[in-house]
């Protein structure tokens, strides 16, 4: 075979290779919109009155989540399964956010850490790489890392909505979490980096706390909260 | 006063972090889901990190083993030995190939693109090394399908490899063993490969003046006219690092040119032997000229 010959056949291969990635693109530009959705939807919890109707809320994003999992499966058409890591970029960013809006809805739901393999069933994905699109597991413990951020906010925004128990049960999750992150030797990348920024999350959090137990509010006294709020 | 202040405090600082911090850690459960779940992620991510480390030190051996194949073929062109060497060349890529198998063995069940490592240096050194060799042979372009059908082992080659290594492959069911185990070069890979193959004939191109060869230098010029037409042609629908190489490539290309331009109007008149010289002041002349 000529030299052009040769050529040309890489060519063809590349920008068959250009054409999946064009198609990955589209669909992930879907699946962003849709995760902005349930952000949106989810903040309300931030708002003074938000914290009232947590589960309608969860219920809605719930709602929502179906539709990321047809987009997901979709992309899953989008390309062989064998190649997983070579588009990988392309969502990596939009599955650690959804994995993060799944760990967050759980714990509004019921204060829990999610467990793998509860994220991978909420976004219709698998746990195990050998069965096709998976859940990574860096990927899921940046979203971890996204919902300890995301956390520490609500700690403060419940303390200003009135509710002093909150930041206290916050508090022990976090801590619970950060605990389990030390077990890690992580590598210096990008998880790495993110962990980084943990420990102020953990802060930030024991500062309310704090602020919390030297007025004596929090531990779940309902008679003290009402005194404080008819002041 | 203002002393004692400072060692009270200082006697503060040092006990009250410690007893918050025992308080922190008896809180969380050790036995707790969530930090059982942690510790068999701190096994996953292990695994993954030492393999990473692994596969980083194979592809380092595939490189520096690439370099000295390119080396031994460049002794190749300057000697009268040709086909000794050839010879050599021809056992040394043949054990570098076993390497790569090791890497295969690696690889078996992981998606090769999990590590990119592997294929920023190593296996571009491959195809230039490898690349190089059929030019010597063939004066023309291996093909990518040949290269990955060099890459394709059976099952018994690497399995005898690890034989002592781990008695694992072999009580694995038949099927399996069966497959061949293969890795494939990307065409990213391969365009880069060859790019970087462009530079080695220009070495090649401007030593083998030196040893009177005249014939040479206008095959490789040839050859490097056609590569620099496909990669035009590939143009920017390639990725960012090919139009990189694109410019390094036309520089290689222009020293060659220069090289058997000079040849065709001189040649005649200046004795052999004084070629070399003729030709290195030309391209050092040309060099400064492309630096301004």
């Amino acid at each position: 075979m000529s030299v052009t010959d040769l050529f040309s056949v890489i060519q063809s291969s590349l920008s068959a290779d250009q054409d999946v990635r064009e198609e990955i693109r589209k669909v992930v530009q879907v699946l962003e919109q849709t995760a902005r959705e349930i952000l949106t939807l989810l903040q309300a919890v931030h708002q003074t009155s938000g914290l009232k109707d947590v589960m309608k809320k969860c219920q809605k994003a719930r709602e929502h989540f179906e539709a990321v999992r047809t987009h997901l499966d979709e992309l899953k058409t989008k390309f062989p399964a064998d190649q997983y890591y070579r588009f990988n970029e392309h969502w990596r960013f939009v599955l650690q956010r959804l994995i993060f809006l799944a760990a967050f809805v759980v714990y509004l739901e019921s204060e829990t850490l999610v467990t793998r393999e509860a994220v991978a069933g909420i976004l219709g994905i698998e746990v195990h790489r050998d069965r096709g699109f998976h859940l990574d597991i860096e990927d899921y413990l940046s979203g971890l890392l996204i919902l300890a951020n995301e956390l520490s906010r609500l700690a403060l925004n419940s303390v200003t909505a009135g509710d002093y128990s909150r930041p206290l049960r916050i508090s022990s999750f976090i801590n619970e979490l950060d605990s389990g992150f030390r077990l890690l030797n992580l590598k210096n990348d990008s998880l790495r980096k993110r962990y980084d920024g943990l420990k102020y999350d953990v802060k930030k959090i024991e500062e309310v706390v704090y602020d919390l137990s030297i007025r004596g509010l929090g531990k779940g006294d309902s008679r003290v909260e009402g005194k404080v709020l008819e002041k | 006063m203002n002393r004692e202040g400072g060692f009270r405090k200082r006697k503060h600082d040092n006990v009250q972090p410690r007893n918050r911090k025992d308080e922190r850690e008896s809180k969380v459960n050790p036995s707790s889901p969530v930090l059982l779940a942690f510790k068999s992620f701190q096994k996953e991510l292990d695994a993954k990190h030492d393999k990473y480390e692994r596969l980083v030190k194979l592809s380092r051996d595939i490189t520096i083993e690439s370099k000295r194949i390119i080396f031994l073929l460049h002794r190749v062109t300057s000697s009268v030995h040709v086909e000794d060497l050839m010879c050599l060349a021809e056992v040394a890529i043949s054990t570098h190939l076993e390497k790569v198998g090791h890497v295969i063995e690696e690889m078996k069940e992981e998606d090769m693109y999990e590590f990119p490592v592997l294929f920023t240096s190593g296996l571009q050194e491959y195809v230039e090394a490898i690349s190089f060799q059929h030019f010597i042979r063939t004066r023309s372009l291996i093909s990518l399908e040949t290269i990955n059908r060099r890459l394709i082992f059976t099952p018994t080659e690497v399995e005898a490899e690890n034989a002592e290594k781990s008695a694992l492959p072999v009580t694995q069911d038949e099927k399996q063993e069966q497959q061949p185990l293969c890795l494939q070069v990307t065409p990213t890979d391969y365009l880069l490969g060859i790019a970087d193959l462009t530079g080695e004939l220009m070495r090649m191109c401007i030593t083998s003046v030196g040893n009177g060869d005249i014939e040479t230098p206008f095959e490789v010029s040839q050859f490097l006219r056609a590569i620099y037409d496909g990669f035009t042609y590939i143009g920017n629908t390639g990725p960012y690092e090919v139009s990189k190489k694109l410019y390094t490539l036309k520089q290689s290309l222009g020293k060659v040119e220069d090289a058997c331009y000079t040849l065709t109007v001189r040649g005649s008149e200046i004795p052999k032997h004084m070629l070399a010289d003729v030709l290195s002041s030309k391209t050092s002349m040309s060099e400064h000229e492309e630096g301004v």
